[in-house]
């Protein structure tokens, strides 16, 4: 009888320990290593999977060891704020968004690159880098004041994914250049038992429900602030755009909307459960091989009062300031972000490799590469377009904040406003709030962000 | 606590220092007690060091101005807990983690006693059963989230709306209710999952508890004419008192704790937002509010000693009634 209750105590305690040490587990940065060892920190997504693995290639031709630190995002981006704001030199480059990269280059905490992109001889093959041949909306998101702070890995914009055959049995066609309304129509046509009309993100997350709103946000003449900085967000286009996304999604989007992230519209559309998806290009690599693969064709961006509306985002390097060994930094950079890479990673097989797979959408040469057309046919020009037209100094609006970014607004405290502002959109798609409550809330969460710029 | 448990003099050395031996057996009965202990040393210190240092260090943070953007501007005072305590963010998450604590043990409590009751009775297979009643305490609280949302919730393809679909079809009915579990009712699938991880946890206290029962005295009870439920409510259950006091403080603790399911189902939304919750979202807010992050850190862990303390009160007076 003592022993079971010894039992039960050991078992509490026993589970106390171990949920402790669950939740403490503490991680320690790349340590310094020699001179030819490069800090590499950068977000654990698939194709920086493969780049790890064919890394020792890189290192057999220059001899500089490479230590990579992968982390998922959010831990990314704080632990490279905290690392670069110090400039505390434990690591030389990380992957840097089309966020963070006109920040840290206006807070001098990323080298500039401009020179090296010149120079053949700084390459990791001697050969040119070919800076032309980056896609131009790439290379300007990662350019202040006419300096390089950054190369591309890979790239985005966001354009309709739509199935050719449901439309086809419903007699409708998709026009070239779509408008919202006339997607809504569709949606509302296509709309049929347990296939959604079209899928669209509404979970919470200044990088979920947030980037498709905003670039709809954009076409019908809305935006976060104006020029000096004051909220816009509980009038004028941003109001109407946000009304007519929470209802679009609600009549005629898929169930359970509010916890929708572009995961779940990705199984939504592999299953057949949606008849439309506005969402990233880089979606498009995931469905081509799903079982309605070739039922699916590719549109711009639905449009309002602008002329395109897609996104535009990136992982990109940048190298820290601190960094002294910034010649082996930029060596690696050519290597990964260069030509040869894209057929490195193109002939294999396994996680992010694979030509369907190869990080694209930052090289135009990519786009007349046969290997990649065979199986990225349907898709490669509709993504090409899609980014080409993106331009993030300008999104169409005539009154917009002094920042670039078309999805967001880039300030480093967006990824705060943005996320309180995401739940509020979130609790009006739920229903648990209506729409007009929820952008008077985030007219003030909005203007609270910005305190710091507003004169 | 801990430096008595890894002294292991006072047992070790007493027989070999009877009371009133000369210094010289003194002495060396206390370097045998030193020899004894050195091994452990190293695990000790490696136990302070990794429990106390960054704790003292959340501490020094709370109180200083450190932005990820901004870099460390020095001493705050109180500010950084003023923000806590102000903010209505802060507030609606004190009450979220309130509400799911209360609901989540409280349920959980209810259905272990009862499992528990269950397989107290001995039947064929019995072993088995309760391996398989303890199985959902042992699964990463991540995955069981994630299987949670896309597997049983999911309006689409979740196991719940599908068994109402066959159900539907089975008897020829159409249009089977597609009820959307997570969005019309945030909180309570949080607290459904967590009841369903934290349900095992009582089962095997409560179990322990019913096994401890004197059951001369419940066999003289059923003698003298008392019936089963007298049994449980008279007997019984003011013998569990203690167990069902420490399995509520211990699930409570964890409880409090909880961030996967918060952070996998709902993503704070709809007010689901709890303490750990909100304390990652300032850590990781756009300027990295590492001070106010660290305070919100320290008021957590304030308020679960509290709990923590009633907690141990409980094992110790568990423990004293046992010898």
């Amino acid at each position: 009888m003592r022993s079971t209750q010894r039992v039960a105590i050991s078992v509490a305690v026993v589970g106390l320990v171990t949920a402790g040490l669950s939740s403490c587990s503490a991680s320690s940065g790349g340590s310094s290593g020699g001179s030819k060892t490069l800090n590499v920190l950068m977000v654990n997504n698939p194709q920086m999977e493969a780049l790890k693995k064919v890394t020792p290639e890189f290192t057999k031709a220059t001899g500089i060891k490479v230590n990579f630190k992968d982390l998922p995002e959010n831990d990314l981006r704080s632990t490279a704020a905290t690392e670069f704001a110090q400039q505390a030199g434990q690591y030389d480059l990380a992957t840097l968004s089309n966020f963070e990269i006109p920040i840290y280059a206006k807070k001098g905490w990323v080298a500039d690159l401009t020179k090296d992109t010149t120079d053949a001889k700084s390459t990791w093959n001697g050969q040119s880098f070919d800076q032309s041949d980056i896609l131009k909306p790439m290379a300007e998101s990662l350019t202040v004041n006419n300096k390089i702070y950054g190369e591309p890995f890979y790239g985005e914009s966001s354009f309709l994914m739509y199935r050719k055959d449901l439309f086809k049995a419903a007699g409708l066609t998709m026009p070239a250049n779509p408008t919202w309304q006339q997607v809504a129509g569709f949606a509302a046509k296509l709309k049929k038992g347990s296939t959604a009309g079209i899928c669209l993100r509404g979970a919470v997350g200044w990088g979920e429900v947030m980037a498709p709103l905003t670039t709809v946000v954009n076409t019908f003449g809305g935006t976060w602030f104006d020029k000096d900085w004051n909220a816009q967000v509980n009038t004028g286009g941003f109001a109407k755009a946000t009304n007519f996304y929470v209802d679009l999604v609600k009549k005629y989007g898929e169930p359970g909307a509010a916890q929708a992230g572009f995961t779940e519209c990705d199984n939504a559309m592999i299953q057949g459960q949606a008849a439309m998806w506005y969402d990233a290009t880089s979606a498009a690599g995931t469905l081509v091989s799903s079982k309605y693969g070739s039922d699916i064709g590719y549109a711009p961006a639905p449009v309002d009062q602008t002329k395109s509306s897609g996104w535009l985002y990136t992982w990109a390097w940048g190298v820290e300031s601190a960094s002294k060994k910034k010649d082996a930094a930029w060596k690696f950079i050519s290597w990964a972000s260069g030509k040869d890479y894209l057929s490195t990673v193109g002939g294999r097989t396994g996680t992010g490799m694979g030509w369907a797979n190869v990080p694209a959408g930052a090289r135009t040469s990519l786009y007349s590469n046969p290997n990649y057309l065979k199986v990225a046919s349907s898709f490669a020009q509709p993504t090409l377009a899609a980014i080409n037209s993106a331009d993030p100094n300008n999104t169409g609006r005539t009154n917009h904040p002094p920042v670039p970014g078309i999805q967001f607004v880039d300030v480093a405290e967006f990824t705060d406003f943005g996320q309180k502002v995401s739940q509020e959109i979130s609790n009006a798609i739920a229903g648990s709030t209506s729409v007009s409550s929820a952008l008077n809330a985030s007219q003030s969460i909005a203007q609270d962000g910005v305190k710091a710029y507003k004169k | 606590m801990t430096t008595a448990s890894l002294d292991p003099s006072g047992a070790v050395a007493a027989p070999t220092a009877p009371p009133g031996a000369d210094p010289e057996t003194k002495r060396r009965a206390r370097r045998e007690g030193w020899k004894r202990r050195l091994p452990l040393m190293p695990a000790f210190i490696f136990v302070v060091i990794m429990t106390q240092l960054p704790f003292l260090a959340t501490i020094f943070i709370s109180f200083s101005n450190w932005t990820a953007f901004s870099g460390n501007k020095g001493f705050a005072g109180l500010d950084n807990f003023k923000t806590v305590f102000q903010d209505s963010d802060a507030r609606s998450a004190v009450i979220t983690t309130i509400e799911l604590t209360v609901l989540v043990v409280l349920i959980s409590l209810v259905f272990g006693i009862g499992i528990a009751l269950l397989l107290d009775r001995t039947f064929r297979g019995r072993g088995i059963v309760r391996t398989m009643m303890i199985a959902p305490f042992l699964i990463v609280p991540e995955a069981a989230a994630l299987v949670w949302k896309h597997a049983l919730f999911n309006v689409q393809s979740g196991l719940f709306n599908g068994l109402i679909t066959q159900f539907y079809n089975w008897f020829g009915l159409k249009n089977p209710p597609q009820p959307d579990w997570i969005t019309s009712h945030p909180l309570g699938t949080i607290v459904t999952a967590l009841v369903w991880q934290w349900t095992p946890f009582m089962m095997l206290i409560m179990l322990a508890g019913l096994q401890g029962r004197p059951m001369d005295i419940i066999e003289a009870a059923q003698v003298d004419g008392a019936n089963t439920w007298q049994i449980f409510t008279k007997m019984t259950l003011p013998h569990m008192r203690r167990y069902i006091e420490l399995a509520g403080l211990l699930g409570a603790i964890y409880i409090v704790q909880n961030f996967e399911y918060v952070y996998t189902i709902t993503s704070g939304g709809q007010n689901t937002a709890n303490l750990p919750y909100y304390i990652q979202q300032t850590f990781f807010a756009g300027t990295g509010e590492y001070g106010v992050a660290s305070a919100a850190g320290v008021v957590v862990v304030i308020g679960t000693i509290i709990i923590a303390t009633f907690a141990l009160r409980t094992v110790l007076s568990v423990l004293k009634e046992e010898s």
